[in-house]
């Protein structure tokens, strides 16, 4: 699991660094425990109280401290957004956002829990917007997180892509991972869940004699935009793929780069949510092929796309 | 220590005469806080004009950010910067904004002006220093309407359970928020009770007796192992008598005769 992985990177970091902390929002049962057991001076559960936890994190960041403020959904993007805006971009502090739980993670828990427009809403403010999909990337985001100064967000899957050893030369935040080479078609994904489906797209796109290109958009903020152009330039389309409102995430940055810079993809897809909330419920797998967020999906518009 | 009181008499001037300039609105809640903030940074916040990031300093946040034309004066008036930087407050690429702005202003901790910030940062600081074994105060100035913002209760929760004794939090009580009395708004009362029931220690006093002022930022913390909650009863406009208990005055700014009246109840010319 992402976040268990998170936790354990964070605890042994905490061990190195005692200016190493981390606030939680009163989640994290079975997986911040190590943590605050082992490091109870660089440990705070705040309470239920996500606005005070993210000026809280600003104060402890003031003197120069890196801080983790940690919680799942919406909880510590959204109801804490000004002092996100505010307290922690405006006054460039070392705090770090992490959210457990993008897209339907918490599919069943309903709608209060899915996190299906906070990359766009992150990507507007001055913020490292980091989605891993897969235990690699999560393994080196943290870390390159840990050292970047300035505020950064972390959006963690309950679903990582079994891609975990392929390509793994280097990771570098800002920098996209390409998976797989390609000629015909880039998939271009960002999260755990999207890079899920992808991966298992692409594999059946190759499986038609397809040659696709997959790409782990692991980096919202900043988009890497050579590695967008290059798709544009050197493939036949270009698919986005975010388990997230397709207004303003990865695909809204990507079509914004290629209208800008005069490199129109041939073609040009996202898939995403395109629905407004609706009223079912159920499992993280389960949400994404309702709402089209599937490898069948993305086989049936890549080959739309070529033809 | 300097005399706060010659202090606040400058300062009452300065935000005459920045509102007049930048025709601002605000000048009734600087006015209201003049003087808790010429006794905090005349005689109390241990802070160093020369070397204002130096670790060991008590930190000052103005929480109520529209008020800040007067933090900009008092730091002026105490050697943080020239005050002639003061006659571009508000101006077109000027860095002294309307609401309490840190990039180039030395002195300035925190900016603030959408209000329920300054308390949470306020404890986290606070909380930091504890950490850090540094005994160094935080002073959160609020205004009264702002305790509307749920977020500050919150922080005041927060404070209590962790007992921030070295966190002080000073509201500006003259009873008046944006369009009408607090009491008629959203009222606040019992509001020392409030507090101390979330684990405060509170005092009251005259926001405007700069002897109380001192003598009670002299005896923090009130009570070992509690946040301190000072209750300032404060006049909005005070100083000025045609401003004093008026919601105009958060939003006019003293022109024409308003203006030559303004100075001279201030004893200027």
């Amino acid at each position: 699991m992402m976040k268990k992985l998170f936790a354990k990177l964070l605890t042994k970091a905490a061990s190195q660094n005692n200016r190493l902390f981390l606030i939680t929002g009163d989640l994290g049962f079975g997986v911040l425990m190590d943590y605050a057991e082992q490091y109870p001076d660089q440990f705070l559960n705040v309470g239920v109280a996500e606005q005070n936890m993210t000026g809280v994190a600003a104060g402890l960041a003031f003197d120069d401290r890196v801080v983790f403020t940690y919680s799942i959904a919406n909880f510590p993007t959204l109801r804490c957004l000004e002092q996100i805006r505010n307290d922690v971009c405006y006054h460039e502090l070392n705090v770090k956002i992490v959210a457990v739980g993008g897209g339907f993670s918490y599919g069943a828990a309903g709608l209060s829990h899915h996190a299906t427009e906070d990359l766009a809403i992150m990507r507007s403010l001055p913020i490292t917007v980091v989605a891993p999909g897969d235990l690699w990337e999560v393994e080196q985001a943290t870390q390159a997180i840990i050292n970047r100064p300035g505020p950064c967000y972390l959006r963690l899957d309950n679903t990582s892509a079994p891609t975990q050893d392929l390509s793994n030369s280097s990771f570098q935040i800002g920098k996209a991972r390409r998976i797989l080479e390609g000629r015909d078609i880039t998939l271009m994904a960002i999260g755990g869940g999207a890079l899920h489906v992808a991966y298992e797209a692409a594999q059946q796109l190759r499986e038609l004699q397809i040659d696709c290109r997959l790409v782990s958009m692991h980096t919202l903020n900043p988009l890497d935009k050579e590695e967008v152009l290059d798709a544009a330039r050197q493939t036949q389309g270009v698919i986005t793929v975010e388990e997230h409102t397709i207004k303003g995430g990865l695909g809204g940055a990507v079509a914004e780069i290629c209208l800008e810079s005069g490199v129109l993809p041939r073609a040009f897809y996202r898939i995403g949510l395109r629905r407004d909330y609706g009223c079912i419920i159920g499992s993280q797998a389960y949400l994404r092929d309702q709402y089209k967020i599937s490898a069948e999906e993305i086989v049936k518009q890549a080959k739309a796309l070529l033809t | 220590m300097i005399d706060t009181v010659s202090l606040a008499k400058k300062m009452r001037r300065h935000l005459v005469e920045m509102t007049h300039h930048a025709n601002s609105s605000h000048i009734g809640s600087g006015l209201s806080i003049t003087d808790l903030v010429a006794v905090l940074y005349g005689a109390v916040l241990q802070i160093d004009s020369k070397n204002p990031q130096k670790k060991e300093r008590d930190r000052f946040i103005l929480s109520k950010g529209h008020a800040g034309a007067a933090v900009y004066a008092a730091l002026a008036e105490t050697g943080f910067f020239d005050s002639s930087l003061l006659q571009t407050y508000c101006d077109n690429g000027s860095c002294l904004s309307g609401h309490v702005f840190h990039k180039g202003v030395p002195g300035i901790e925190f900016s603030t002006g959408s209000l329920g910030h300054g308390l949470p940062v306020g404890a986290g600081i606070a909380y930091g220093l504890r950490l850090d074994h540094l005994s160094n105060r935080v002073f959160v100035l609020l205004s009264d309407g702002e305790c509307d913002e749920g977020s500050n209760w919150e922080a005041i929760l927060f404070s209590g359970h962790h007992q921030l004794d070295h966190l002080v939090a000073i509201v500006d009580y003259n009873k008046l928020q944006s369009l009408a009395a607090v009491s008629e708004t959203l009222g606040l009362e019992p509001f020392a009770e409030k507090w101390r029931a979330f684990g405060w220690a509170v005092v009251e006093v005259d926001g405007h007796d700069h002897s109380e002022l001192l003598k009670t930022f002299q005896a923090l913390p009130v009570q070992q192992g509690k946040p301190t909650c000072v209750i300032a009863h404060t006049t909005k406009g005070k100083g000025i008598s045609f401003m004093e208990h008026k919601v105009l005055w958060h939003y006019r700014a003293p022109q024409g005769d308003n203006y030559v009246q303004a100075l001279k109840e201030l004893g200027g010319e």
